[in-house]
């Protein structure tokens, strides 16, 4: 079994078909493909309503923890491929933000390792949102929640 | 050695980098928050509040009682927010 791990950081916006037939074609052996986007919400109040997000990551540090935990997933899972895209820079609502694409034979194993992956990037790859509203421009607080998601894959 | 300061970090610090070379006193990633955090009004900004600052070593996380001799470069920055 060949698997195939693709991860880019990038200003430019992607298409999610495209990926996800990257992942599959002239191949036999997938059953399935999960995907997680990542889309930037603008929001339903009218004062704080989200106008644009920039996301600033730290250079070589962030492709490192993606790689560490896209290794992780192919060895706890039987995956055939994963392929994660997250964009940096300014995006607007309805735009993309990330994908995580993962591919197996079957459903189960595809998943878990994108919920894992998801889980895993939101505590600890070192990607920064700043905010824009009417009102002005704020950092995005970090919500604990995303410490738990991620700690629920420990190993004991 | 290197120091890299990102997103509110590197706001209220006022640089992205720079390279600094702390005291032998200066063990560990808490020692050097401390040391930085006496080096201007800016510096105690940032990090006013130390248990939130998230540190890595080399594009590793670390934790604030890791020794930091050998590192050659050092980033500090807020709760990770991507995804």
């Amino acid at each position: 079994m060949t698997s195939n791990v693709t991860i880019r950081i990038q200003d430019a916006d992607f298409d999610v078909n495209r990926e996800i037939a990257a992942l599959t074609t002239s191949r036999t052996d997938i059953g399935a493909v999960v995907t997680f986007s990542g889309i930037c919400r603008g929001g339903e109040g009218a004062g704080d309503a989200t106008t644009a997000l920039t996301l600033e990551h730290y250079p070589g540090m962030a492709e490192a923890e993606i790689a560490r935990h896209a290794d992780e997933a192919m060895n706890r899972w039987p995956l055939t491929g994963v392929t994660i895209v997250h964009r940096v820079g300014r995006i607007l609502p309805g735009e993309n933000i990330m994908v995580v694409l993962t591919a197996s034979a079957h459903r189960q194993a595809a998943f878990q390792a994108a919920e894992f992956l998801m889980d895993y990037l939101k505590a600890h790859a070192p990607f920064w949102k700043r905010e824009e509203t009417a009102g002005g421009s704020n950092w995005i607080a970090a919500k604990t929640d995303d410490d738990d998601a991620a700690a629920r894959w420990d190993k004991n | 050695m290197k120091v890299v300061y990102f997103a509110w970090v590197r706001e209220r610090i006022g640089k992205a980098e720079e390279t600094v070379e702390p005291p032998a006193g200066v063990r560990t990633v808490g020692d050097l928050i401390g040391w930085l955090s006496t080096r201007g009004d800016e510096y105690a900004y940032a990090f006013e509040t130390p248990k939130v600052i998230r540190a890595a070593i080399d594009h590793t996380h670390v934790r604030p009682d890791t020794v930091i001799a050998g590192a050659r470069e050092i980033a500090f920055f807020p709760p990770m927010t991507g995804g």
